[in-house]
Parts: structure tokens; sequence; C-alpha cells
């Protein structure tokens, strides 16, 4: 495959990156998903929309989060400074808030007057009902029913935000066969229903509008390592379900080619066992909820469920973007497993004082697998892209400990 | 008789030859069991159905509600696959060479079978005409093209929400006929206005010379009836799910009246079809 000028001038007119992307949708829809594109378009022409954009996230949601060194993890793994980027520190305790606040501002350019959301660890549908109610808006937000038992406190917390929470019984009951229930909403309600998707995955524009929405994170880690470091970073790592953390802190960065991203995909129970979730590294090429990606899929297509301890990377598909950035090496995509991250999730507790979502926990189980060998001068900067306050049921059962 | 689009466009032609419109009957391939459901459209000309959709089970079909959903995991828990699905309308062409089989579903599947390999297979077993749910217009390239190239036609979702601007390019590649979507929503939730149907179908009509079947919220024989006054052919899909579901014993297994109940049930319908009286047909 031909290196590109530069890796971040997609999507293409046909909402492409290389053979994925696109606009698998049904009719019905399309040509709502023509009206956002030109929505979004005119609003990325409006200085009045960024601004707007702008001054919600730094009051709104706590904008910049910091970028802090993690001294004793770092002493710890006795190799590579280790950096986070703040972003649990949000209002909501994720990196979701940009994009919902980014999607709800669209949405109300475009006059819509009713929000639908799909949630899988609830992090999203936390975000998305906390923007509805800022705006006024009724939100509806589908759930599967799996991930509802395991996720109670966010489904509380979006009820408690005057949302709907609406638990989808079909198929394996998880994040995908909500965004199936929300696609089913969109395709009966398209007069006056906005869909926030919550990755960067879906027809064209969502993955590359997400995908802005959340580039503020890599943005301000850029300056943020500069004026700690004088200099960029040697590695960023993330965790990917559909990827939005990792594309909003990778964009910025995906042309700076001495820079080594890793990508840290679910690997459940392990790849060899067949129950995990990851995508790239034991999925293959394929479409789904709109974008031809890399998906969790048998011989005859039929989509398998994904397996992960994290119900906010237990999603059988990946942004499609991602999926290029790996056909072309750009991004290596690696895995963690249930247990990997669970010691990760602990081990950051204990030594930085900091309780991890399970999802960023998988990509510091990648930082715990190469930090140790790298020199002390190479820096490594990690999204910590959600707090554990939402996990602390699964992990005691995980561990065997009642609460 | 030659196939593909061909057989779609005599079947037509025939219908239009006898002053009426046509039935066309959703069935889900490999529901309850491949042995009934083979069965069951293997009945289905007798029965009335002028042209038969044979559904492609799919694990998550976007646009489809409930009864649809159900019947399609059903499907897979017997064994259905694509390959299975080919199986079925091969030995249903065997013994019928002039009712057209549209193949409808998801693009997953065709696209981890191949789609070279698929529209070759599908050609073969007799298979006429394809809808594909998740892929508009602006996917063309993907399996839209090579079809038309294969002698299959494409048919193209109409809906609602498709307005005067976008239909030249719904319809640009379309052949066989127009699947007007008569409400914006899943399988079997709404039901639509006659009138408004009526309006839709003329507007089509300055727009493309395909017949146009309407589909989405037809169950009863009355309702068909009365679609069948304004358009080409009147879809069914929903109530002959809902049929095979009603029918299953308590295991889920298929029932001694299972085939009687769907091929009853087209009966019915056929009957209302062709009893409707025709108003501006073309």
């Amino acid at each position: 495959m031909q290196k590109p000028n530069s890796y971040r001038s997609g999507p293409d007119e046909a909402g492409r990156f290389g053979a994925y992307g696109g606009r698998f949708a049904a009719e019905t829809l399309m040509p709502l998903i023509l009206d956002l594109e030109r929505a979004y378009r005119a609003a990325q022409a409006d200085p009045g929309f960024q601004s707007e954009f702008e001054d919600y996230l730094q009051h709104y949601a706590g904008r910049p989060s910091p970028l802090y060194f993690a001294e004793r993890l770092t002493a710890h793994f006795g190799g590579a400074k280790i950096y986070f980027k703040r972003d649990e520190l949000n209002h909501t305790g994720s990196h979701k808030i940009n994009n919902c606040l980014g999607q709800i501002l669209l949405a109300r350019r475009m006059g819509k007057t009713r929000i639908i959301a799909e949630t899988g660890a609830g992090q999203h549908g936390v975000a998305a009902a906390t923007v509805s109610a800022l705006f006024g808006l009724p939100c509806v937000v589908y759930m599967g029913e799996v991930d509802v038992e395991r996720q109670q406190p966010n489904v509380f917390r979006m009820k408690l935000l005057g949302s709907e929470v609406v638990p989808v019984g079909s198929g394996s009951r998880t994040l995908k066969d909500a965004l199936n229930e929300a696609l089913r909403d969109w395709v009966t309600n398209v007069e006056d229903t906005f869909y926030i998707i919550g990755t960067v995955a879906g027809p064209h524009p969502y993955p590359e509008l997400v995908r802005d929405f959340q580039s503020v994170i890599g943005r301000e880690a850029r300056e943020q390592i500069i004026q700690a470091e004088g200099r960029l970073p040697d590695t960023l790592v993330a965790c990917i379900g559909g990827g939005s953390n990792a594309m909003g802190l990778f964009h910025p960065f995906l042309d700076d080619e001495g820079i080594e991203i890793y990508g840290v995909e679910a690997a459940g129970h392990g790849i060899d066992t067949g129950q995990h979730a990851a995508s790239i590294t034991g999925g293959r090429p394929g479409v789904l909820h709109g974008n031809k990606t890399y998906l969790l899929q048998d011989d005859d297509g039929q989509i398998t469920e994904a397996h992960s301890i994290s119900a906010g990377l237990d999603y059988p598909g990946i942004g499609p973007e991602h999926a290029w950035l790996s056909d072309m090496g750009r991004v290596n995509y690696v895995s963690a497993t249930d247990a990997e991250a669970l010691a990760a999730f602990q081990l950051c507790s204990r030594l930085e004082g900091i309780i991890p979502a399970l999802e960023p926990a998988h990509a510091l189980a990648h930082v715990a697998k190469i930090a140790p060998y790298l020199p002390t001068e190479h820096i490594i900067v990690m999204n910590m892209c959600g707090r554990g306050d939402k996990d602390i049921f699964t992990v005691a059962k995980a561990l065997g400990i009642e609460i | 008789m030659k196939g593909g689009t061909a057989r779609i466009d005599a079947r037509f032609a025939k219908l239009r030859a006898e002053g009426r419109a046509g039935l066309v009957t959703y069935v889900m391939s490999g529901d309850p069991d491949l042995a009934t459901s083979a069965s069951i459209l293997a009945g289905l000309p007798a029965a009335g159905a002028d042209v038969i959709e044979l559904g492609m089970a799919f694990t998550d079909p976007m646009a489809d509600g409930p009864s649809i959903q159900v019947a399609g995991l059903r499907a897979l828990k017997a064994g259905i696959s694509l390959k299975g699905t080919l199986a079925m309308a091969r030995r249903f062409r065997q013994n019928d060479q002039e009712t057209p089989v549209i193949l409808m579903g998801y693009y997953n599947p065709i696209h981890a079978f191949g789609v070279e390999p698929f529209l070759a297979a599908a050609g073969e077993a007799g298979v006429d005409g394809l809808i594909i749910v998740d892929l508009p217009p602006e996917e063309d390239d993907e399996l839209c093209l090579p079809a038309l190239r294969a002698g299959l036609s494409f048919i193209r979702l109409a809906t609602p929400t498709t307005d005067d601007g976008r239909l030249p390019a719904v319809l640009a590649n379309t052949s066989g006929f127009v699947y007007y979507v008569s409400y914006t929503g899943i399988t079997g939730a709404g039901s639509a206005d006659a009138e408004a149907v009526g309006a839709a179908v003329a507007r089509i009509r300055r727009h493309s010379d395909l017949p146009v079947a309407v589909g989405f919220g037809i169950r009863t024989p009355a309702r068909a009836a009365a679609i069948a006054a304004a358009a080409d052919a009147v879809v069914v899909g929903t109530a002959f799910t809902d049929a095979v579901r009603d029918s299953l014993d308590d295991d889920g297994r298929a029932g001694p009246g299972t085939v009687e109940a769907v091929l009853a049930l087209v009966r019915s319908l056929a009957d209302g079809v062709r009893g409707a009286a025709r108003g501006s047909a073309s």
C-alpha cells in the first residue's frame, strides 16, 4: 500500500479511509445522513460554532484536562516516563463529554428536538444525558440488558439526568445491540431526532466528526508535553473499543512519524479462546452499523459476540479510520486481557491514587508491558480516558469480594 | 425462460396482461427449520405469491422489527447460512421456472462470501434479484454494479424521506421493480395511509417506468386490497414471520400446521390483492 502524504487528510468525499468507512445505511436514513454532513460542513466553516464549542469545553466540561506525570508508576516500572492525559477528570468522568457537546450543538443548529444515543459502559449515555439536560432536550438512551446489569450506577445517573434508559434484550444484549436499536429508533423518528453516536464509527460523517470533536485531547496533550518536557513524546497509548478516545489522542500526532502509537484492544479471556473484543487482532473486514471495518464474525458473515470485562470495549467492531491506520502500519494494534487490565486497575489505584476505568486499565496494561524495557528518557503519553467509580462492582466481583 | 431481470420483467408483464396487482411474499430462509422453510417456499406460487423475497438471515438486522429479527435468529439456530439459502433457492427453481426469487437482507454475509463468487452462485441457483437494505446508491460499486453486470436485478428501496432531488439517484441503477417503503420505521411496526401511498407511487412513476411494489405495514387482505388499488404489487413479510412464530410448539419447533398457516395467509392475501379495484395502474 502506498504511503499517503498525510495520515490526517481522510476521509475522502465518499467517507472512506482507504477501503474502510463509507455510508452503508438504509435509504430512510440516507437523506438525514447527507443533511448531517451538510450541517457539519457549515458548522466547521462557522467560527461562531467553534468558539461556542470551546466555551462549553472550558467552562462546562472543565478543559483543558491536565497532563500528569505518573511518578510512582514510572519508578515502579523502572523505565520510560509515564504521563497520563487526565480525561477522566472531565465533567461526567470520561472523554465522552467532548463529543457529546459537539454533537448537541450541531443538533441545535439543525433544529432537532429529540436526542437518542447508545451506550455500553454507560459513559457515553451519561454524557449524552448530561448535554440533553443542559439544553433541555428529551433523551432516550439504548443500553444492552447485560450492560444495564453491570453498570447500575450509570443507569441511575442517566435517569437522574432526566433521560429514559431503554434496556435492549435482542441479540447479545450488549453495545452492538444497543446500536441496532438506536438505529431502529432513528429510522422511525427521522424528522425530529438527532442520533448522538458515541464513537468514531457509524456511517460517514460520524467517524470524522466524532474524531474532530475528540481531537481536543491530542491537541492539548501536544502543547502540554512540550511545556513539560520541551519535546514531543516517543510513544502514545490508548485503549480501543470503537476507538474515540484513541483517535482523539492519536490524530494530532499521526504525521509525527517518529512517534510510536499503540491502540490496545480488549483480549477478554485471551484471543485464542475466542472470547474477546479485539476486532483488528482477531477479526476481519466486513460491514456493520453503517461502515466497512474490521469485525468479529464467523465464516458466514454473522457477527459474533464480543467479550470483555470492560463494557465500554465490549463491541465487535472498531472505527474505520483505525482499520485503515492498522493496514497502513501507522498505528500498532495490540491487546490486553481481562486479567491484565484488572492487575493494572489495582496497581494504578494503589500507586497513583487514581482509580481508572476498566477501559484505560487496558491501556495501562500495555504500558506495563513496554515501559520497563524502555530507557528512562523515553516519554509515554497514555490516555486516562475514564474514571473507575462505575466499575468498582465489576472489579469486586472479579476479585471475589462482596461489597 | 431467461432468469434474472428478464424473469422479473416477464412476471410484471403477465400481471399487467391480467390487469391486476401482484403479491410479493417475504419469507425468512431457514425459518423455523430448513425442511419446513423449503416446504413453505415450494408452496408459495400455488398459494398466490407472484414474486418471492427470500430473507437472508443476519445477526444484526438494523432495519427490521422484532418479528423478522427473531425469525432470522430461529433460522440461524436451525443452521441456515448464505450457502444454505442459495441451496434453498436452487431447489425451488428446479420445480418453478417462472416465479421470480429475490434475495433480501444485509450486505455483510455477501461480503464474507465474496461478491463475485456470490453472484455466480446466485445466478446458478436461479436467483433473479437482490434487495440489500444497507447498500444505498452511494455504495453502488460494492454490489449493485457487479450484480447488474451479472444479469441480476438490484431492487432499491425508496422511502418517504427519499425526496424528488434524490429519487433519480435511487432509481438510476434499479431494475426489476422499485420497492416503496410506505412509512419511516422498521418492518412490522406501522401502517401507511392508502391515499399517501397512492401519491407516493404517482411520484415514483413520474421518475421511472418500473413497476412499483409497496411494502411495510401490510398484513390483512383488506389492507392488501387497498394498497393493490394504487400499486403494481403489494409486499407482505412480517405477517408471515408472525404466522410461523404462532405455529411453533412449546419447544419452538415447527408444528404440524406451520406450512399451512403460512400458505393459508398467502391465499387470503392473494384473494385481497386479486379482488382489488384497479385505478390508475400502469
